[in-house]
Order: structure tokens, then sequence, then C-alpha cells
């Protein structure tokens, strides 16, 4: 596939890991311990399992799969807010696909729309307006979540709402952003993080001045990541040559789609329709000051919480659930007492076990069992007939 | 006895047999009822269109000489499925042509010749008939080009709103020839893993079409039967160890039922998979994996290895396997699992999918 071929170049790969292999071997920094990178984004974290990346690096460096699966931090709670929403007979409720297999404390949107509330899988939020342009006499609720990654074509959708004097569409908010989040696990006692890949698609909209308290406040190095296998590859390069030469910055690796100052019209889109909330709930993190987006009160006529009564109980976390450590790195996905026995992608208990990117459900589906392929037999000494 | 106007005796089977124009545009409770209007529509749509002796006679059930099959082979093969698809015509296809080259499909999987099927239709009322002419039309096209007489039916009409416009179920026999043992538990470890062309493209057409995506693309459906191919195939090595079509859940899911049956190893090499660009874009778009997409006309066989050029010299010489490929081979560990040998140069497992693949958000 041109354009995209590029950057899964195998020669490339094995140029880059050579690289990072002989870089590894000059650093005293990794003769005691690994060195650990927080992939932040789950984007990142789809990539290294489905390219195999872990095994093209030597094994001094892992991968800490970090928070940034908007779906898998979701909490239960407001699960079962859009399942209440949900089971209102006027509404249809819209929502991007992963999001209907998270488990609520009850149901799941999926459980819910098989016992008869209208939910539907959208592809963008503009299909949901559609929907309610369609469906005048009902009311149509978006599901917006995500990070800033995909805040703007939220908040786009609000403002052309409101231009099309649309009465019938509203937003259920549980955006969140993703800052306070990496300064929550930075401050975490338990952390032994050395560097970070940076999420390419937040980066596109905020751009890269936003991380410069972690190299600056905290001394860690942070670099602006792509998605395809070889940004991985060579953004982990950077990250160890900024150890390795002991240095702390910010650095975009991903400079074809992110731009130093972000994108202004998508910023200007996002402030004018969301403010802060005081705090918001993490699934595994707790709740975290200043993590999540609301409508401002100028488009309340669009706000699903201003619009409808939402239950708004708080449902704590299963006991046996370690997805906050995971989260932050401090146990892998297998380490936890239910990966694998309570919590598989069948029956989850943890979100990480819910979408594709949540780090448990990558290490499920690709990496639980040594890969490692044996012939056996006669056949051990025969090449591939393919 | 009656007697015609003109004087002359009139054969009873010219009056019984008669064919009488259904005057509806629309399927109606009354054509679901047993009286004249189910009378009407089963002549003018079905039987007009199947036209063979097992069904023109109109009986309860078909009924065939044992004698007669058993020339074809030693055992029997029988297969049911049915059908329910959303657009109900796609580019490469329609509901019709699922519903034969799927169940035709079904039966040659066992290296089973397919013979006869039935054809069982749920009609929502409303429905036009002219539709439910072009259907039954495509059943018939695909029927011929497999071989197949469709040779026993029913119909039932339901209220408006209790079915999706036509659901379609068929069941088929066929038989087995002497020798040929294929089952999913027979892979072993050396064999190869072969498959007889593109893979995704069905999936991707009915995501296309479904028209959700706003994506254009003259992508179009694989729906086609695949008994001669097979034929081809068990002629050029009788021993194909398993065989299976990759419908819902891809190559992926058919190649777990094999590891997990066989108790073997499976890798594939991503370089190998024949997949078109089409399909490649639409699933990086969607966060969708092309071994996961449904076909509806190709098949994955695990073949003896001595045996791997002469089947994939067969398939090639066939219109149904010109981009017949090696995708990969068979080992001993990790038993039960498929592991997918990136193009990247890594490796990863390829599981079982839990439920539906679901479009990732970002």
């Amino acid at each position: 596939m041109k354009y995209v071929d590029e950057f899964r170049d195998p020669e490339k790969a094995r140029a880059l890991s050579a690289e990072i292999r002989a870089l590894i071997k000059t650093m005293p920094q990794a003769r005691t311990r690994p060195l650990q990178i927080m992939e932040v984004c789950g984007g990142h974290t789809h990539t290294i399992f489905r390219y195999g990346i872990q095994q093209l690096l030597p094994e001094e460096v892992e991968f800490v799969h970090g928070p940034g699966c908007p779906v898998c931090v979701l909490p239960m709670g407001r699960v079962d807010d859009c399942v209440a929403l949900a089971q209102r007979p006027e509404v249809i409720f819209t929502t991007f696909g992963d999001a209907m297999r998270v488990p609520g404390s009850k149901l799941s949107l999926l459980r819910a729309k098989a016992e008869g509330a209208d939910v539907r899988m959208v592809y963008s939020p503009l299909d949901a307006l559609k929907l309610a342009q369609a469906n005048p006499s009902r009311e149509v609720i978006f599901f917006g979540l995500g990070f800033e990654t995909t805040m703007p074509s939220t908040a786009m959708t609000i403002l052309q709402a409101q231009a099309m004097g649309l009465k019938n569409f509203s937003l259920f908010c549980n955006h969140i952003t993703i800052i306070p989040t990496i300064k929550a696990i930075l401050d975490s006692p338990d952390l032994h993080l050395d560097g970070f890949l940076g999420p390419g698609h937040v980066s596109m909209v905020i751009g890269t001045r936003p991380y410069q308290f972690i190299a600056r406040d905290y001394g860690k190095p942070i670099v602006a990541a792509g998605f395809e296998p070889l940004d991985i590859l060579q953004s982990v390069w950077m990250v160890l040559k900024q150890i390795a030469e002991g240095r702390a910055e910010v650095e975009n690796q991903y400079g074809r789609v992110v731009p130093e100052n972000g994108n202004a019209a998508a910023l200007a889109a996002v402030q004018e329709v969301f403010e802060l909330r005081e705090f918001f709930e993490w699934r595994g993190l707790g709740s975290i000051d200043h993590s999540g987006v609301r409508v401002r009160a100028k488009y309340a006529a669009f706000d699903a919480e201003h619009k409808f009564p939402v239950p708004n109980l708080k449902i704590a976390d299963p006991k046996s659930c370690q997805c906050g450590e995971v989260l932050k790195g401090v146990i892998k996905p297998q380490q936890c007492k239910v990966f694998g026995s309570a919590c598989t992608p069948e029956t989850p208990l943890g979100s990480l076990m819910v979408s594709s990117e949540g780090a448990c459900a990558a290490h499920y589906n690709y990496g639980r069992v040594d890969t490692g392929f044996k012939r056996g037999g006669d056949e051990a000494a025969r090449k591939v007939a393919a | 006895m009656s007697t015609h106007p003109s004087g002359t005796v009139l054969p009873l089977s010219a009056l019984v047999g008669k064919r009488r124009r259904l005057q509806d545009s629309r399927i109606n409770m009354a054509h679901g009822s047993g009286g004249k209007a189910m009378r009407d529509l089963i002549q003018d749509v079905f039987v007009e269109a199947f036209d063979n002796p097992a069904l023109n006679a109109l009986e309860d059930q078909a009924v065939f000489s044992l004698a007669s099959l058993a020339t074809h082979g030693d055992r029997l093969a029988f297969t049911t499925d049915t059908y329910v698809v959303d657009p109900l015509f796609f580019p490469g296809g329609d509901i019709g042509t699922l519903a034969v080259a799927g169940t035709v499909n079904d039966l040659a999987m066992s290296g089973a010749k397919p013979l006869y099927l039935s054809c069982g239709m749920v009609l929502e009322e409303g429905l036009e008939v002219e539709l439910l002419r072009r259907v039954v039309a495509s059943m018939k096209r695909v029927a011929d080009e497999a071989g197949v007489t469709i040779v026993t039916g029913d119909t039932k009409v339901v209220e408006r709103g209790s079915a999706d416009k036509l659901f379609i179920n068929t069941a088929g026999v066929g038989i087995v020839p002497r020798g040929v043992e294929i089952s999913a538990s027979r892979a072993q470890v050396g064999d190869v893993v072969i498959v007889n062309g593109y893979l995704g493209d069905h999936g991707t057409a009915i995501l296309i079409a479904r028209n959700l995506l706003a994506l254009s693309s003259d992508i179009a459906s694989d729906c086609q039967p695949l008994a001669s191919l097979i034929a081809a195939m068990l002629q050029a090595c009788p021993d194909i160890h398993c065989l299976r079509d990759a419908t819902r859940g891809g190559v992926a899911t058919v190649l777990n039922e094999f590891a997990q049956s066989s108790n073997v190893a499976i890798r594939l090499r991503e370089a190998a998979l024949p997949l078109r660009e089409e399909v490649k874009g639409a699933c990086e778009i969607l966060g969708l994996d092309p071994l996961y997409m449904a076909n509806e006309g190709k098949l994955v066989a695990v073949v003896p290895r001595d045996a791997a050029a002469a089947v994939l010299a067969a398939m090639r010489a066939h219109p149904a396997g010109v981009d017949a490929a090696i995708i990969g081979e068979v080992g001993e560990r990790p038993a039960g699992i498929v592991v997918l040998q990136t193009a990247f140069g890594g490796e990863r497992i390829v599981d079982m999918l839990v439920g539906e693949q679901l479009p990732r958000i970002c």
C-alpha cells in the first residue's frame, strides 16, 4: 500500500534494530535493570503487538503500556450512565464501535442493545448528527470519548448542530485530557519509567510544547511518535539516545504530522465548546484533577448531562482487578492475579481487557505464549517451501 | 377429465401444470397462507425458475434413487445454512448467489460432489416480487454453474417488521468419493497451507455497500461455488488433509480451528497473503484485520508438502484459483496456536475473534 508500506520496511527495521542493540551496549544505565519506556497511547500499544516490535528490541528495553486507551480508562459508573441514557425510549444512543463491549456494573451497551435499547454504532459524530436530522421525533445522543485526538471533531459537531438549529442532538461528554494523567503517573511513588513515547495523534492537536514539564521538571525524555512500526523503532532509538547522552528533552519523531504548536483551528473549537472539569474518574487510576472536560454552559442545549437525568453513580473497580498497577507499569499484564483466568476478552473484568488497544487484551491476543514456532519432526531441517 | 371448448380432450397435466402469472407486485400475508396466492407464487417464481422434474412434481419431498447416488462415492454429505445479509444486493452478488454458493461450498469442503439443494424462504410482508425474482434467478444461475439442482422448498411470509425483507435457508446433499478423508483434525507437521486467491473481498464489499463509510471502490464480493475447483485439487492430490471455506471470521478463524483440532501450530507469512490494495486500505482506515474479514469464494487447504506444487498448479489452472498461493506451514509448537510472521520481521499470535470485529476509535 503506497505511503504506508514505506513505514513497514523490514530492511530498515533490521537496520534500526541493530542500531538500538549497538547503542544499548554502550549504556551503563541498562546493565542493572531493563530500561522502561512508556508508550502513552493505545494506538502505539496496538502497533507494538501487531508487528511484534518487542521481539526486535534487546531485552534491556521494555515497553510499559500507558493509559492512552480511552475505552479502557472509562469507569464503570460512566458506562452505567450510558446504558441509562440509551434505555430512555426517546433516545437513539450513538457510539464508536469499540465502546460497545465495555462492561458496566450490570450491562454493556451491546447487552443493553440486545435488551431493547436503541444503540447504534457510528464512525464519526457527524453520522450521529445525520441521524438526528433524519429522526426529528427522537433524541440522538452521541457518546463522546477519547483524548484531544477526538475532541476537536466532537466540538465541531456541536458547533455544526448549533448552526443547523438542531434541537434533538446532544453529547454525553466523556472526553479526557492527557497531560494531567501523565503528571499523575509521574507523581506516583512506585514508578520506574525512564522515558516516554508521546501520543502522536494527541500531539497533532496540542503540539509538543505541553510536554515540556516532563523533560524539565521530571528529567524524563519524551519523543512524540508516529504509529507505523518504523516510527516506533525510531522513537525508541531517540529516547535511548537521550538517556545515553544524559539529555531529557521533548523531541518530535512524527514531524510529518505533528507541528510544534499543534492545530490552531482544532484547539480553538475545543476551547470554544469545552471547559475543564474539576476532576474526572479514571478506571484503574482513580480521580485525577482537571483530567476531563465538559460542555460549556453556553452549549448546554447540546449537553446530554444537562438535558437528561444521569445517575452519575461511582462504581468501585472489581477488587481483584489490577488495571491501575498495569497502567502505571508497576506490574505486567500477565502478572495480574486474574489475567487470562477470570479476566479474558470474552469476559473482561478490567477495562484493559476490553479494547484491542488495551494492554491486557493486546497481551492476551498477541503475546500470551512464546510464539517461537517449531517445525518439529523431520521437517526441522527443511526450508519453508513457500 | 375436462373438455376443451373446441371439443378436443386436453391432457390433465396441461391444466394442473398451467402457470398462472402472479398478479401482485408485493408479497402479502396471503402468499404464505397455503391457498391459491401461495400456489401462484410458488409456480410463477420458484418452479418457473428452478424448473426440474423433482421440484415440478410439487410433492412434499424430493425422492432419489440410492443406486444413482452411489455412483458418485460411498458416503453422503449433508449440510444446512441460513442466509441473512444487508444489503440484499451488493457488488459481485446477492443473497441468492450466497445461498447457493455457500451451501455448495460447505458440501464441497468434505470433497463431496454437491448434488441437490433445498430452498426455504422467509419473506417479509411488503417485499417486492420483482426483487424476489432477481434473487431466485441468481440462485438458478449459480446452481447451474455448480451443477446442483434445487429440488424442494418451502415459503413462509411474516408480518412487516418480523423479518428483514428476505431470509433464505438452503440445505444440501452431496456424495463423498471413496478414499477422500478431509477433516480439520488431519493437519500434520510439515504440511503447507494454501488459499485459492485474494482474501477479504466479500467482507470489504459488504462494508462499502452499506455505505456507512462514504468510501467508494469497485471491489466486488468473491462469492462463487468452489466444487469444481476442489474436484481439480483432489485429482492432483486425493489426500488433501484439511479444507474449509473461510466465510465469517475469515482465514484466521479457519486456521485456528485446524490448529486446535489437529493440535499443531500453524505459521502464516504476512508477506505471502494475497490481499488487494482496496481491502488493505479499507482495513487500515477502520482498524480491522483482513485475516478476519469474510470471504464467500475462498478456501483454505492444508496439504502434504510433497503434493503442494501439484495442488497449487491445479488450482492456478482453474478460474476460481488463478491467484492461489501458499501462505504458511504446519509445525509442532506452539500447539493449537496460529502464529503470523509479520512482514516487518516480528511474530504475533492470530487468535479467534471474541465477538464481531469492531472498528477502533482512533
